[in-house]
Order: structure tokens, then C-alpha cells, then sequence
């Protein structure tokens, strides 16, 4: 192996402070300027939290290692900066399991720090031991575990780098508790080398090249837009390419947003609960340009009718998602904003695309999104319609998984890029709110609005004390229908409606459960007083939590079951 | 179809781990693994032999591997013009009576006997996985007490023939 002189970090030696590990952490923080961590202390952190004691950064002591991790996801939603976790040993580390899952599955960008035993007693199964290595190996981007102090700078460099640039994704450090107390020279300004690890940013001239000219040729031609488009920030690439184009734009569930929900070349969200025109516009398409999606199967239904007579075109930072689920005639390689900059400095010759869009508007006025409306009960359908009415469609709005999820994605028009916090590929319940604090912290001046479920809202409901805490002006709107209303539904449609624990007719006074943490509470079971409460909420600046009773028995549509071609759609009209 | 997949990986704890994970998580069936020094320090060599049903999944393999940060490169070889050796023990049974059958027996196969007992020889033997078959069914009539197997190891050759037809290349040695 050749060696280069490395005369700068020779000379810098000598200016290098030594310093223990907790205190280069601490150190770290700052120099990755990282403006809150979300955290719990506990045994093996303890030589880091009183570090961090009087370091003067932010920290929030969320009432769950899960609040805690679900919050730095909604905070790195929104600034798309990464969230900054820390948990100890043991419990602590498994509590926030199913988070990183979450931020792996959405590439969210998280550096996570958890405590570990001393190394001298690792694997002798002491005290809050667990192989927290071993156990979030599948559901991190990388993880470490530190065992020697010399390494610790090099390794959070190299955390916040691997979980911040390519496909973002949850990186976790694991800190034995002598690595914090131990000390070492931090040098900081070392070089990142990771030859394993070279994402491509630019897309290959030649594959752009070949999608401009499937575009020219093609007559019914469809974008899909994911969240890639959202962490490279690429929605007014999409937007100006789109139009250069004359080209269709589809949403997935999480990339909603990318694209504004007015603009005439929105055919809404695509997939189970979709539109009638996306999901048409998906099966009948010529030619789908996905930038930045994963063709999950909630998008795709059953393979063998998705696309069927499209050339297929994908764009995604990660190769491995090429080629995945969908067979691909172009895969563009690259970042979705630099692919796109490309196509739009190519600017080919827009295919001819009017027979398209007219077929395509002609669906989008013949099957809009439809419910039964009923004034003297509350439909979830309307009250989204009214939670959007009542914050212009500017609000951040957080959600669980399930109806109200689904409700929120359809009624809930996003015009705006980073509004929207939901759970998609993992399906998390209670993460709804403990993302809304991570994302009004991120924008302390925003709206934000937390849509839940009832049964969601009491997986996680101990962070209202954290709401409580910093006054944080959420406003907490549960969508109570009594039931898990997604399995209720599943249930009545393919399981004989035989409702097996899915109903919850017990439930606690939400009004007093808010009092009791100091929040406004209110209540509302009608449209009439669904309005009135909301003004309240909305006029209140300070936190609101609102039990809002909706029809009990509404399910969302339209659908395609599982199973069937997104072709083969049900509850398109009423 | 069976794939061989050969890897350069970082020497680190749990990368093995990691890799034998990423099998499990994605249903991939791993039929042989062999790690070893590279020949730079701190490197490792793996060489994966991967049972899978198409060629979809085969590169599905090559670019979730890609994608852990410990692993540098990835190659799947098995079209190319590639050396590939497994090295097997196989513990026979042999009274003084049949010994020296086994011995010319194995002749063939260029194996060594490395151990004697009593009433057993250790053979060794070299080779693509095929012919280490190959010895295996001809010693099974005089029973066999164990085997163990080292799984396939593999280089491509130095140089690479250009057609890119699918048959296969032998080795003479």
C-alpha cells in the first residue's frame, strides 16, 4: 500500500487537546452543529450526560427512549439535518429499536448514541448488558461500537457523514462506558476514509441522455415522485421539469409534497388508498419515470399488473433499489436533484402528450376522492378537509399508521415541500407525536399539527409531558373512531367482519388526560362543533389536544385489496 | 443457479456478522463460505458460493453486499474465467485389506493421505467441487466416518478469454 505523506496532520499534533470521550462527544455535537439531541440518561451514560450538563446543548428528555427517537425523525424530516439521539444500555438501546427500523426504512438520517457496559465486562451478560450492536446491525445504515477512545472522533465523523449523504439512513455509535470516562487527543479534522462507501451523486450523462429521448417518444409518459425528491430538495427541479415536459407527476405516500397538490399535472397519491387517475395513470402509462421512490408494494399492488406495458425508467441514489421489485429499462443512477438538472439542461422534445392529459383530467373530474357526507355526525374525511381549511394547507402535519394516516394523505392537500411526517415503510403506531415535537422544534414558528389515531395516540402518549414541558404550540387532533380502525376495516372487508381485539370502547377521558398535562382540552362530535373547536385550537397559542369523535364505521377508499392489479380499484364512487 | 460471489471486506468486528445477516434478512441461501487475510493488511477475502433462482436476485446479492460500508468490492465471477478450489478431509474407514485399494483410488485425484489409523485413513484432497463429489461417492462403499469441507474459494484468472460463452473452464491442475 502506498502511504502519502500526511505532513498537515502531523503538524497539527501538537495543538490536538486530549480530552475524554464523553467530553469529544460533547465536542463532536458542536462541531457537526447540532442544535438539540433527544435523549434519556441511565448508568452508562452517565459520564456523558454530565458533560453534557453545563455544554449548553439543547437537550430534551423525551419520557421514552421511543418518543426520543420518533422525535429526532420528525425533527430530521423537517430541517433535513440529522436527529441526534442518545440512550443507554441495555433497555435503553432496545427501546429505540423500532425507531431506527423506521428512519431505515424511510431513510431518515439519525445519529444515535446508546451506552454500553464497560468493555471489560462486555459479554459477560452484567447489568443493562445487550448485544445492541448485534441487534440493530439490520435496521442501521452502519453502526460502531467504540473500542478504543483514539477512534471516537473518527468514527462520529464518519456517522454523521454515512447517515447524512447518499440514501440518508440511521447510523448508531454503541459507547462502552469506559470509552466516555477514558481520554484521548480529538482531532477533529482528520480526513473521512471510506473507500466502501462512494455514493454517486452524478447520474451517468449517457443514461439521462436515453431517458430524454424515451421522453420524447412517449405518448403517455407519468412521473412518480418518492422522497428522494424530498431529501435531495429537488421539488422545483421536479416542478420546472415537469412542465418543460408536459409530464403527469404521481406522489407516493411519502413524497408528498414534492410536488404541489394544485398544479394541473397532479394526479394525487398512487397506491392502495391512491387516486383512481394516479393508479390509472400508473397501469396505462408508456413510459413511468420513477425519481426517487422504491416501488414499495403499497404502491404497486400485484406486480404482474403494475405498469404492464411501460419502458421504466428509475432514478434513486441507491443502485440496489433498481431493479428491485420493478424490471428497469433505464436506470439512472445519481441524486434526484442532479439527475433532474440534467434532464432539464438537456431540455429534449416533450413527447406528444395532450391525448394523455386530456384522457387523464377527464378521470380526474369523473373520479375525484368522494365520501358520504353527514352533518350531524363528524366524517374523519371532513374533518381533515377542515384541519386543512383552518391552517391554509401550510401546517406540518404528523401522523400515525391507518385510517387517519390515509385520510390525512388524501384530504390534506400538501402544496408545500416538508410539511408532511408520516411513518411509510415500517407502519408505526405512536409515531405521530413525538415526530410533532422533533418537527416544531425544527420550525418553532410553524403550525403543527399532529393527526392521530386513538389507539396510536396511547402507544406513545407519555411525550405529552414533554409538550407540557416546553410549552410547545402543537395541536394533538385524534381521530377517534373507537377502534384500530385500519385492522377494523381489514377485518370487516376480509375477515367475515369478525372484529378480533380491534374495537376499543374503553377509553380514557382525552379532555382530563390533557388537563392533566396542563393542555386545552376539547372535545367535538359533529361538523358544527368541529368547527368552532378548531378555531378555539387554532386561536389558542400554546398547546390543544382535541378528541375528535368521528363516525365510527368509515372506511377508506378508494382501495385496491391486496392482491389485485392498482388497476383493480374499489369505492371509486360512492 | 449457483453464484460465486467474492468479496474484499474491512478486517472488523461483526463484519461477518453483517454479512451472513444480510443473507438471512433476504432469504439468500448460502451453500459455502470461506474468509480469509487478502493480501493487504486489515483486508479480508470472502468467497460466497449462493444458491439463488434467478438473475434478478443474483444482482440483487452483488449490490445489497455493495452497499455495507466494510465491504470495498464485490464481484460475481461465475461467468468469468475463474480458478475455483474447495479442499475436503474425508475420514474413511480402511482394515490393512482395503488400504491399499483406497490409495490407488485416490491416485487419480491427486489426494494425499495425511492421517492413518487402525481401522481409518484421513484423505485429502483439492479441488473443484465436482471432483471433491466425485471422490466422495467412490470412498462411500468402504464408509465414511466424517467429512469436513473448507466450501469454495475462488480467483478469476489472470488473463480472461473474450467470448462470453457460457462454458465452463477447467482447470488441468
Amino acid at each position: 500500500m502506498k502511504m502519502a505523506p500526511k505532513i498537515k496532520v502531523e503538524e497539527r499534533k501538537d495543538s490536538k487537546t486530549k480530552m475524554s470521550g464523553a467530553m469529544m462527544l460533547i465536542e463532536a455535537l458542536k462541531r457537526e452543529n447540532v442544535e438539540v439531541i433527544f435523549g434519556y440518561p441511565g448508568g452508562a451514560v452517565l459520564p456523558i450526560y454530565d458533560k453534557l450538563y453545563d455544554s449548553g446543548i439543547f437537550h430534551v428528555l423525551t419520557r421514552h427512549e421511543q418518543g426520543g427517537i420518533h422525535a429526532a425523525e420528525g425533527y430530521a424530516r423537517i430541517s433535513g439535518k440529522p436527529g441526534v439521539v442518545i440512550a443507554t444500555s441495555g433497555p435503553g438501546a432496545t427501546n429505540i429499536v423500532t425507531g431506527l427500523a423506521d428512519a431505515m426504512i424511510d431513510s431518515i438520517p439519525l445519529v444515535v448514541f446508546t451506552g454500553q457496559v464497560a468493555s471489560s465486562v462486555i459479554g459477560s451478560d452484567a447489568f443493562q448488558e445487550a448485544d445492541v450492536v448485534g441487534i440493530t446491525m439490520p435496521i442501521t445504515k452502519h453502526n460502531y461500537q467504540v473500542r478504543d477512545v483514539n477512534d471516537l472522533p473518527k468514527i462520529i465523523k464518519e456517522a454523521f457523514h454515512i447517515a447524512t449523504t447518499g440514501r440518508p439512513g440511521p447510523v448508531l455509535i454503541d459507547i462502552p462506558k469506559d470509552m466516555s470516562t477514558e481520554e484521548a487527543e480529538f482531532d477533529y479534522d482528520q480526513d473521512i476514509h471510506l473507500p466502501g462507501y462512494q455514493p454517486t451523486i452524478h447520474p451517468n450523462h449517457l443514461q439521462t441522455r436515453k431517458l430524454v429521448e424515451a421522453v420524447s417518444r412517449a405518448k403517455k409518459p407519468v412521473i412518480l415522485a418518492g422522497a428522494g425528491i424530498l431529501h435531495a430538495k429537488a421539488s422545483e427541479y421536479l416542478k420546472i421539469y415537469a412542465e418543460q415536459q408536459q409530464i403527469p407527476v404521481v406522489n407516493t405516500l411519502l413524497g408528498l409534497g414534492s410536488f404541489p397538490a394544485d398544479h394541473p399535472l397532479f394526479l394525487g397519491m398512487a397506491g392502495m388508498h391512491g387516486t383512481y387517475t394516479a393508479n390509472m395513470a400508473l397501469y396505462h402509462c408508456d413510459l413511468l419515470i420513477s425519481i426517487g421512490a422504491r416501488f414499495d408494494d403499497r404502491v404497486t399492488g400485484n406486480l404482474a399488473h403494475f405498469a404492464p406495458n411501460a419502458i421504466v425508467a428509475h432514478i434513486d441514489i441507491d443502485p440496489s433499489e433498481i431493479g428491485k421489485n420493478v424490471p428497469t429499462q433505464i436506470p439512472v443512477v445519481g441524486d434526484a436533484k442532479e439527475a433532474l438538472i440534467q434532464l432539464i439542461e438537456q431540455n429534449g422534445k416533450p413527447g406528444k402528450t395532450e391525448e394523455w392529459r386530456k384522457q387523464l383530467n377527464q378521470w380526474k373530474n369523473e373520479y375525484p376522492l368522494v365520501y358520504q357526507n353527514d352533518v350531524s355526525m363528524l366524517k374523519p374525511q371532513r374533518l381533515i378537509e377542515l384541519i386543512f381549511e383552518a391552517t391554509n394547507g401550510d401546517a406540518i402535519v404528523t401522523t400515525d399508521v391507518g385510517q387517519h394516516q390515509m385520510w390525512a394523505a388524501q384530504y390534506y392537500k400538501f402544496q408545500k415541500p416538508h410539511r408532511w411526517v408520516t411513518s411509510g415503510g415500517l407502519g408505526t403506531m405512536g409515531f405521530g407525536l413525538p415526530a410533532a415535537i422533533g418537527a416544531q422544534l425544527a420550525e418553532p414558528k410553524a403550525t403543527v399539527v399532529s393527526i392521530l389515531g386513538d389507539a396510536g395516540f396511547q402507544m406513545t402518549l407519555q411525550e405529552l409531558s414533554v409538550i407540557q414541558e416546553l410549552n410547545l404550540p402543537i395541536k394533538v387532533f385524534i381521530v377517534n373512531n373507537h377502534s384500530l380502525g385500519m385492522v377494523r376495516q381489514w377485518q370487516e372487508l376480509f375477515y367475515k367482519e369478525r372484529y378480533s381485539y380491534s374495537l376499543l370502547p374503553h377509553q380514557p377521558n382525552y379532555v382530563k388526560l390533557a388537563e392533566a398535562y396542563s393542555i386545552k382540552g376539547f372535545t367535538a362530535s359533529t361538523e358544527q362543533e368541529a368547527k368552532e373547536v378548531l378555531q378555539k385550537a387554532f386561536e389558542h397559542n400554546g398547546p390543544v389536544l382535541v378528541d375528535f369523535h368521528v363516525s365510527p364505521h368509515e372506511n377508506v377508499y378508494p382501495m385496491v385489496a391486496p392482491g389485485k392489479g392498482i388497476h383493480e380499484m374499489v369505492g371509486v364512487t360512492l | 443457479m449457483k453464484r460465486i460471489i467474492t468479496l474484499t471486506v474491512n478486517n472488523r468486528a461483526g463484519v461477518l456478522n453483517r454479512i451472513t445477516g444480510l443473507f438471512t434478512k433476504r432469504h439468500y441461501n448460502i451453500e459455502s463460505i470461506t474468509v480469509g487475510h487478502a493480501e493487504t493488511e486489515g483486508i479480508s477475502r470472502m468467497t460466497f458460493v449462493v444458491n439463488v433462482e434467478n438473475e434478478r436476485i443474483a444482482e440483487q446479492i452483488t449490490k445489497q453486499l455493495h452497499k455495507q460500508i466494510d465491504v470495498l468490492k464485490v464481484n460475481d465471477i461465475t461467468d468469468q474465467a475463474i480458478v475455483a478450489r474447495e479442499l475436503a478431509l474425508i475420514k474413511v474407514y480402511a482394515s490393512p485389506q482395503t488400504r491399499n485399494e483406497i490409495y490407488s483410488l485416490i491416485e487419480p485425484f491427486r489426494a494425499s493421505i495425511i492421517d492413518v489409523s487402525k481401522e481409518s485413513l484421513v484423505v485429502q484432497v483439492t479441488g473443484e467441487s465436482e471432483k471433491i463429489e466425485a471422490l466422495i461417492d467412490l470412498l462411500k462403499p468402504y464408509g465414511i466416518k466424517e467429512i469436513a469441507r473448507t466450501g469454495t474459494t475462488a480467483f478469476t484468472r489472470g488473463s480472461q478469454k473474450s467470448s462470453n460463452s457460457n462454458s465452463k473452464s477447467y482447470s488441468i491442475i
